[in-house]
């Protein structure tokens, strides 16, 4: 099962690795994994998606804990949440195609960004479910280029995850 | 100030006691000065270009003892063995780049058994890190997946902090490696030197202190047991279990195993210990883990080596209750119905608090009927052996050591056959008395273990049970040894093959010895005697008592005795289990 886990870390140089070293040490599933400094600057939050039996996701939250730079840790499936990530995607836009693009793109509540005579740089946000669709209503051949941020997360009303 | 740098001081103020008390000290001085302030006894280690400002300020202490050694690996072993045998904190020193790569093995080690060490590292100065430096490497990246925690100071302002945090972590919680990378330049930067008497870190606090209402369960549990068992293993020694341990067993009445890493922590000669279990156990304690109605784990993991076949383990139906301090250790293998995580000493002595409290007792009838069942599962008697006619057996070795020493020696193994012999033949009455690498299964391990192990303990016996094959990917120690005058007995089950392999090959490989006999092998009594030692070669079973007497004789307590046992080339360690396969399923000698 997809699994979205967040966690609080030491903003230290290094503190990813550590992460990233133990997923590929231990052999876990990785589908994304993002990470920035928090409001305090000392802190770095991480939110990683992963797919695993019930067993792997509680020994990842198990060994994620164990490392030593890491604060928290919250599997934020287990509870309401709310998932988004940010992708940009340029493509071509010429003749008739130029203006079904605009309209796929309102559809979806994408903002074109950028725009040159042949293409539009669209950015989307939302779940990874909503963006994977609007790659699927667009024409594949007019894709020029997609970025993906990875989800981020955060739990829903009185769930957070702090100090 | 005069022309020559003297400075006019009142009189017994020298330069130097005027600089430590007041001036500042170098990186190179705070990091001896925390050395001496945690109250490290030995630093085993080997100089090189990044170190030599930490050497020069070692050649100035008094503190601490340096034991040189003669190859980085060794140190670490060293370092690894004194924190085994002692519960303290060992330390290593390391140059940057080859000396790092040759500590990995060591610090590898420790970590799979969850020993606590610190190892300084050296590193190329700060600005030429990440340019290829001469004998650089990136020690915190190939150092990350076997320590426990990893320091690069970049500023020494922050050394005597990150020193600090890293005798913490290493020995607090599950115990393990921890590295500090020092950049040469910060050796000799300076800064004001406060050795912090501790140090919160937020993000680490380990749990001490089990869940009162899990040990209740698991209390009551315990006393409702038809066929109880416990399964003990080295968390008990690590975290200075045993008395505990032998109380809980004692009040309870029930059998006891204890893993390979376990042994001491029940004494071996008590009644109710059923020896060592898993690959090589006993017939009686494999027996009575896979059928038991309640198990008791304590400081112990359910490895591969332990339990065999995780699905054949879990087809009986048990109840498990599974002490450790490390949560990401429970329920890993094998799911758990109780789990408690804490210290297990502080664990132990709650539950037993509760057990003297409790009205009811563990229902006779059903314990005796169950001894009765595991005392037939012991008449099999399944470390029986033949030394008959003229072939040394291995096992005869290790006995008559076992009874020469009166079962009160440090005993450090390789690994392979002989270690197996060692834990099934030397009953350990002691916890941190058997010093061996179990989880990473290291070769090379047992002469430098044994090493750091006489130095903890001078007046100690100290043997050192080894193969030919092992003993020769550390025998420059020995080197080490005649310096520092360390009298260790090496104990060589010399069989001229890798051991293990050719069993392995034996049973699972057509009896096709690919690459395991040991052709070419030195005259190890030559050999000793070149290093300064004392050398004996032993052929026959009738000198094996007498050469052991002789080895821990007094005449020869100060000197390094290196005895070649000629064994059988043809035994091989029973009871088996084999990869794969469950724990019930064992392989008896007298059914090949």
């Amino acid at each position: 099962m997809r699994h979205i886990i967040s966690l609080l870390m030491e903003n230290e140089a290094g503190a990813l690795s550590r992460v990233a070293g133990l997923f590929s040490a231990r052999a876990y599933n990785i589908e994304s994994l993002t990470v920035a400094p928090t409001e305090d600057a000392t802190l770095s939050r991480m939110t990683i998606v992963t797919i695993g039996s019930e067993e792997i996701i509680e020994q990842i939250t198990k060994q994620l804990n164990k490392l030593i730079d890491v604060i928290k840790v919250m599997d934020l499936t287990e509870g309401s949440h709310i998932e988004r990530e940010l992708m940009l995607v340029k493509v071509k836009a010429v003749g008739a195609g130029r203006d079904e693009m605009k309209r796929t793109s309102d559809i979806f509540r994408g903002r074109i960004i950028d725009v040159t005579d042949s293409t539009y740089t669209i950015e989307l946000t939302g779940a990874g479910s909503k963006l994977d669709a609007f790659l699927e209503a667009i024409d594949a051949a007019s894709i020029i280029e997609t970025v993906r941020t990875g989800a981020s997360g955060i739990g829903r009303g009185d769930r957070s995850l702090k100090i | 100030m005069t022309e020559t740098g003297q400075t006019d001081y009142p009189h017994g103020f020298t330069n130097e006691l005027i600089y430590y008390l007041f001036m500042e000290a170098t990186g190179a001085e705070i990091v001896v000065r925390c050395l001496a302030e945690e109250g490290v006894e030995f630093v085993f280690g080997y100089p090189g270009g990044a170190v030599l400002t930490i050497y020069d300020e070692i050649f100035k202490q008094d503190k601490f003892k340096h034991v040189l050694v003669r190859h980085e690996q060794a140190a670490v072993h060293a370092a690894d063995a004194y924190a085994r045998s002692t519960g303290r904190v060992g330390v290593a020193l390391v140059t940057s780049g080859p000396g790092v790569t040759n500590a990995v093995t060591g610090i590898a080690t420790a970590y799979m058994d969850s020993v606590p060490i610190v190892v300084v590292t050296g590193q190329v100065p700060t600005p030429a890190i990440g340019l290829d430096a001469f004998q650089e490497v990136d020690t915190v990246g190939i150092t990350r997946p076997c320590v426990k925690h990893n320091f690069l100071v970049k500023d020494v302002k922050d050394l005597a902090a990150t020193m600090k945090k890293a005798f913490i972590i290493a020995s607090t919680g599950r115990p393990g490696p921890v590295v500090v990378d020092v950049p040469k330049d910060i050796t000799f930067q300076t800064t004001d030197f406060v050795y912090p008497a501790t140090i919160e870190m937020r993000s680490y606090n380990p749990v001490v202190k089990g869940h009162s209402g899990q040990m209740k369960r698991a209390v009551q549990m315990l006393l409702e047991a038809k066929r109880p068992m416990i399964y003990a293993g080295g968390g008990v020694v690590l975290g200075d279990a045993s008395e505990q341990l032998i109380e809980l067993t004692r009040l309870l009445g029930f059998p006891i195993t204890n893993t390979l890493m376990g042994l001491g922590g029940h004494p071996a000669t008590d009644k109710q210990n059923l020896g060592m279990l898993g690959m090589h156990g006993t017939y009686e304690a494999n027996m009575a883990m896979q059928h038991c109605d309640v198990l008791l784990a304590v400081g112990a993991r359910f490895d591969d080596r332990v339990i065999g076949n995780p699905e054949h383990f879990a087809r009986e139906q048990r109840n498990i209750i599974h002490i450790d301090v490390d949560p990401s250790s429970i329920s890993k293998r094998v799911r758990v119905d109780v789990p408690i995580v804490g210290d297990v000493k502080s664990v132990l002595t709650d539950m037993l608090a509760l057990l003297k409290l409790a009205k009811e007792k563990p229902e006779a009838s059903a314990l005796n009927s169950w001894w009765t069942q595991i005392e037939l599962w012991r008449s099999k008697n399944c470390l029986k052996y033949n030394q008959q006619g003229s072939i040394i057996k291995p096992q005869y070795v290790v006995e008559k050591l076992w009874e020469v020493t009166k079962g009160d020696a440090f005993v450090t193994s390789d690994v392979g056959q002989h270690q197996m012999w060692a834990a099934q033949y030397y009953k350990f009455d002691k916890p941190r008395r058997w010093i061996n690498s179990g989880g990473l299964g290291t070769m090379g391990v047992g002469l430098p273990y044994a090493m750091g192990v006489q130095l903890a303990h001078p007046d100690a016996q100290v043997a050192c049970i080894t193969g030919e094959s092992s003993i020769q990917m550390c025998i420059q120690e020995l080197s080490t040894c005649k310096q520092y005058r360390i009298p260790i007995k090496v104990v060589t089950l010399n069989n001229r093959y890798m051991g293990m392999v050719r069993q392995w090959q034996q049973f699972f490989y057509g009896s096709r010895y690919s690459e395991s006999y040991m052709e070419s092998l030195p005259d190890f009594v030559k050999l000793a005697e070149a290093y300064g030692h004392i050398g004996m070669r032993i052929d026959k079973p009738e000198d094996v008592e007498g050469a052991l007497k002789e080895a821990f004789s007094p005449a020869l307590k100060d000197r390094l005795v290196f005895m070649d046992f000629q064994t059988d080339q043809t035994e091989n360690v029973f009871p088996m289990v084999e990869g794969g396969k469950g724990l019930s399923e064992m392989i008896l000698a007298e059914e090949l």
